[in-house]
């Protein structure tokens, strides 16, 4: 196992390198010039300019990427003089429109982001593996049925309308949720408005998440049930509940894990639709507007946090399969 | 090496690497699938090839047509050395030599008619026979025993056993020289068995064509063949006249073998010595040094372990053994 | 038939095992696909009995009626299974399902052709094992993993102690169907099925499993009902045997009545496309031409009657116009045909026309 974690930690480092040189070279290649987007409509070149060499635009782009390489590891200066700031390290860049380090930026939105995350995984995984086993044991029968309708409900719509709708009716409507008007409130401190703040985006994502897999669910146990050796445990006299629980869930487990995994990874990376209904101050709507306002820092820390994330998880996946399937070898 | 031989195999060997973890995928390690064998195949004659699981015989049948390419050793069809004929070179003799696969349910493309099916090889050679290709399929599928108006049927509309025909239909229809047929009817029923095993003595009785039968049971292969080859572990244990070998096995592997194949007759079945073989079969990843044989023969003495035996005459059949019978 | 409950009136050889007139049908959108018509059959202790049949003749089926592993939503069972239980029976067929479920793995138990997936590849073979005998010896753990040990000792697995921690695929194949041997012995149940079970195996593997078979058939004097289509294993192996065809048992009786003095076609049929090893002039093989009926419009008559060679011998028509009975003169030695039974010997050895 050790080998193995190390072997995959070292291919890690490897893709994100790759992947934040994709991302400045992309930026390289933009047929405009970043410096004269600094300045608003009153710009003239000397100003322009100053901003280029202010921002390091003027430097070569290799200059400008092992510039940001070596900050990763050793803290990074930026600007000169009077308006210079030093950023410790993991320095992954400084945002001149916000003023701010850019790892700094990520330290305050990842919380919610995660948050948002890890709750709605555990919502649908409870509501959508739950579903999929009821329908998957009655299959052909009325729960089957319900669940089939749930399913054509939850992936038909797209999170934007469940969350508006849940925002309009439970939050503006009815006030069963109030308005959360003073931000990120965080568990420790406030158990019951932690609450009150996530629930709806939990319940938005978990819905459209859960139909997913309540589908697949149903799909996966109901093809582990016609393995042979599910046919085994039956002759050996084991009652239909021990069938299903002990020997049908843990073959059935896998794809879901799987799935599950690169869905979590993918909200890290950008929930931008809940976030912006909900106004929830996490990395997707800080991804948005960093493309929008074309801050170039914040877009490769940005990607650069989604692409680790996602090589972090099928890991964690890979592990997860080798204690699970005894004959995955290392 | 004979010369006169249709088809030769000289030494042929295939390994299949295994990769072994390691922090860069170092240590590796691999089956030894075919591991030396040669074997002179004469034009007309029907060689069959038995083993049982890991023994080699469907990765030697396959590399004899160069499905898959030898790891080292020399392939000769007909005075040529084809080992190292590029895709391009082999194009042409193709046409001669054919496999009839074992799975009947997979050996087919669903999507296609049996009718495209078997025209196929006319268009990939360039092939056109007299009165057309159409003609000529249904010509085909009369032969094997189908009926020609299904020509526009597709394969799942049929069962195992007309499936296998289709397959043998394919394989004949630019009439091949040199035919592998691997496993051919393991996969049917036993009265259609008969069906297919019929039809194939047919073909050869009235094309000539060589056959190499590949099998595991043995009343099949004794049946249909004229010499056989048993093989295990990917080495030839013995080479033999197909009724020579049965009324006179000189390997302990062949003896035990046939100890061990089930008679439809139950009073020999119950009266007649039975040799049991010990022991699981060795990995073909790490076969045993020497006879690879030794591990689980009776007759295994010291120099078993320590020299492999050459494949040497004995009476009128070639044995790999320090101990013949 | 000897009765299966001692008692009054019975003869003290009790029947593990009754099969009375059972028919299985599954409705499909195509219609009822009927796959076991009107079998009987008994089997008693220390015996071994085969049912015989290609794919298509129900000897699946049946075996898996027996235990009761049909899934009775889509699946009609009707007639009886009797099984001896202590000192009662249970019904298969008509009985509570809790109380079938009861002599799974305790009174009967199965063994199936593939043991490679017919083990759970992420659960140790030794948990499997105890698995098997905690269904009917809750919470006795300690006992259930001696037995596991004892279980792998007696089908011959060398160092049982240890390889009751490794899981299936770290077995063979030949070893993984001992492991599916000891799993089904771990209750010591008076019945055994086994289908196929030396299928998937290669023939000195099959060698040994046989040899098992029959070791731990005398040592607890077990009765197996082995389903096979291979008839060298009958030969090896079986008393009685049952030859079945699309859902019907066309003939039973001794293996030396099947054997040496078949009288049903089909029988003789398959006998004979048999490639047999031969020390002399090989014979062409004689199939029989045709395929299986569907099970789903049966013929009216015999459904054997489209591919026989003898039906020129029968009474005009009455092989189109009904199913013969399964009757025979001599005792244990059913069959069916319309052929009048002293006539068959001479007419099956004739064979007129070989049908390809």
């Amino acid at each position: 196992m050790f080998t193995f974690v190390s072997r995959r930690l070292f291919y890690a480092a490897i893709t994100l390198l790759i992947v934040s040189m994709a991302v400045y070279a992309i930026f390289a290649l933009l047929p405009f010039d970043p410096a004269a987007l600094t300045c608003g409509q009153h710009c003239n070149k000397i100003v322009i300019e100053a901003n280029r060499h202010r921002l390091g635009y003027d430097k070569s782009i290799w200059d400008q990427y092992w510039l940001f390489l070596h900050g990763i590891f050793a803290g990074r200066n930026y600007g000169t003089g009077s308006i210079a700031f030093n950023c410790p390290a993991p320095a992954l860049g400084y945002s001149y429109n916000e003023n701010k380090c850019v790892t700094q930026m990520l330290a305050d939105t990842l919380p919610i982001t995660l948050n948002l995350a890890i709750g709605a995984l555990i919502l649908w995984l409870i509501i959508g593996v739950g579903l999929g086993i009821i329908a998957a044991r009655f299959k052909g029968r009325w729960p089957d049925t319900a669940s089939t309708i749930f399913v054509l409900l939850g992936t038909s719509l797209p999170v934007f309308v469940t969350g508006l709708f849940l925002l309009i009716w439970i939050t503006i409507r009815w006030n069963i949720i109030p308005l959360n008007l003073s931000g990120y409130v965080s568990l420790f401190s406030n158990p019951f408005g932690y609450l009150q703040y996530f629930i709806l985006p939990w319940i938005t994502l978990a819905i459209s998440f859960a139909a997913l897999y309540t589908r697949f669910t149903r799909a996966s146990i109901l093809e582990t049930l016609g393995e042979d050796y599910i046919r085994t445990a039956r002759a050996k006299g084991l009652s239909e509940k021990k069938v299903l629980r002990i020997h049908t869930f843990r073959a059935a487990l896998a794809p879901i894990v799987t799935m599950a995994s690169l869905d979590f990874a993918g909200l890290i990376g950008g929930a931008i639709l809940t976030e912006t209904i909900f106004n929830l101050p996490g990395v997707g709507q800080l991804t948005l507007r960093s493309v929008y306002e074309f801050d170039l820092p914040v877009v490769v820390a940005t990607t650069i946090l989604a692409a680790g994330v996602v090589i972090i998880m099928n890991l964690i996946v890979d592990m997860f399969y080798a204690v699970l399937d005894p004959r995955v070898r290392l | 090496m004979s010369q006169d031989a249709l088809f030769s195999i000289k030494d042929l060997t295939k390994h299949f690497p295994v990769k072994k973890s390691g922090i860069f995928n170092n240590e590796k390690a691999t089956v030894k699938a075919v591991d030396g064998i040669s074997l002179d195949i004469h034009e007309g004659e029907t060689v069959g090839i038995v083993g049982e699981s890991g023994c080699g015989k469907t990765t030697a049948g396959r590399t004899f047509l160069k499905l898959v390419s030898p790891t080292s050793g020399k392939i000769i069809y007909k005075g040529q050395d084809i080992t190292n004929f590029s895709g391009k070179k082999m194009r042409p003799l193709r046409a001669e030599m054919q496999i009839i696969f074992q799975d009947p349910y997979s050996a087919l493309n669903p999507r296609q008619t049996i009718g495209k099916i078997i025209s196929a090889p006319f268009e990939i050679q360039g092939v056109t026979p007299d009165g057309g290709v159409k003609r000529e399929v249904e010509r085909i599928l009369e032969r094997v025993g189908l009926n020609p108006e299904h020509y526009n049927r597709y394969p799942h509309e049929f069962s195992g056993g007309q499936r296998q025909r289709i397959g043998i239909a394919r394989a004949i229809a630019l009439k091949p020289k040199f035919v592998v047929a691997d496993e051919p009817v393991s996969a049917l029923d036993v009265s259609i068995q008969a069906q297919v095993i019929n039809l194939l003595e047919d073909l050869k009785r009235e094309d000539g064509i060589t056959i190499v039968f590949i099998a595991h049971d043995l009343s099949v292969v004794q049946h249909i063949s004229d010499r056989v080859v048993v093989m295990y572990l990917g080495k030839i244990m013995e080479i033999a006249d197909s009724t020579n070998l049965y009324s006179n096995p000189r390997h302990p592997y062949t003896k035990a073998l046939l100890s061990a194949v089930p008679q439809a007759d139950p009073r020999v079945e119950r009266t007649r010595e039975r040799i049991i073989l010990t022991g699981d079969l060795p990995s073909p990843m790490n076969p045993p040094t020497g006879c690879v044989f030794n591990t689980r023969c009776w007759k295994a003495k010291d120099i078993c372990r320590t020299s492999a035996p050459e494949l040497l005459t004995v009476g009128s059949s070639t044995v790999a053994c320090h101990f013949p019978e | 038939m000897p009765c299966l409950i001692q008692g009054l009136g019975c003869n003290s050889l009790e029947n593990l095992l009754e099969i009375k007139d059972l028919r299985v049908s599954f409705p499909t959108d195509d219609g009822d696909v009927h796959a076991v018509d009107n079998l009987s059959l008994s089997l008693k202790a220390g015996e071994t009995v085969a049912i015989v049949g290609e794919s298509g003749s129900g000897k699946t089926v049946t075996s898996l009626s027996v235990m009761g592993l049909h899934n009775l939503r889509s699946a009609k069972l009707s007639g009886s299974i009797l099984i001896a239980d202590g000192d009662g029976t249970v019904d298969v067929v008509s009985d509570d399902q809790e109380k079938v479920r009861n002599l799974r793995g305790r009174v009967v138990s199965m063994i199936f052709q593939d043991p490679m997936s017919s083990l759970h590849p992420y659960f140790k073979i030794g948990n499997q094992l105890a698995e098997g005998y905690l269904v009917h010896n809750p919470g006795k753990k300690a006992e259930a993993k001696a037995r596991a040990i004892e279980m792998l000792d007696l089908v011959g697995i060398p160092e049982p102690d240890k390889r009751v921690n490794d899981f299936p695929h770290q077995f063979s194949g030949g070893m993984r169907q001992r492991v599916m041997i000891a799993m089904a012995l771990m209750n010591t149940p008076k019945i055994l099925i086994a289908d196929e079970p030396t299928t998937a195996l290669d023939v000195t593997v099959q060698a040994q499993i046989l040899t098992l078979m029959q070791k731990i058939q005398k040592e607890f004097n077990m009765g197996i009902l082995l389903i096979t289509h291979d008839l060298g294993v009958v030969a090896q192996v079986a008393d009685r045997v049952s030859v079945m065809y699309a859902g019907n048992i066309v003939e039973q009786g001794s293996a030396e009545d099947i054997f040496y003095r078949p009288m049903a076609p089909y029988t003789v049929g398959l006998l004979q496309s048999v490639p047999k090893i031969s020390y002399g002039k090989k014979e062409r093989l004689i199939s029989i031409g045709g395929q299986p009926p569907s099970l789903i419009n049966l013929p009216s008559g015999c459904a054997f009657a489209p591919r026989c060679t003898y039906i020129k011998s029968a009474p005009a028509g009455s092989c189109d116009a009904s199913l013969p009975n399964l009757t025979g003169v001599t005792a244990g030695h059913v069959s069916r045909c319309h052929i009048p039974e002293a006539q068959r010997p001479a007419i099956f050895a004739h064979n007129p026309e070989r049908a390809n």
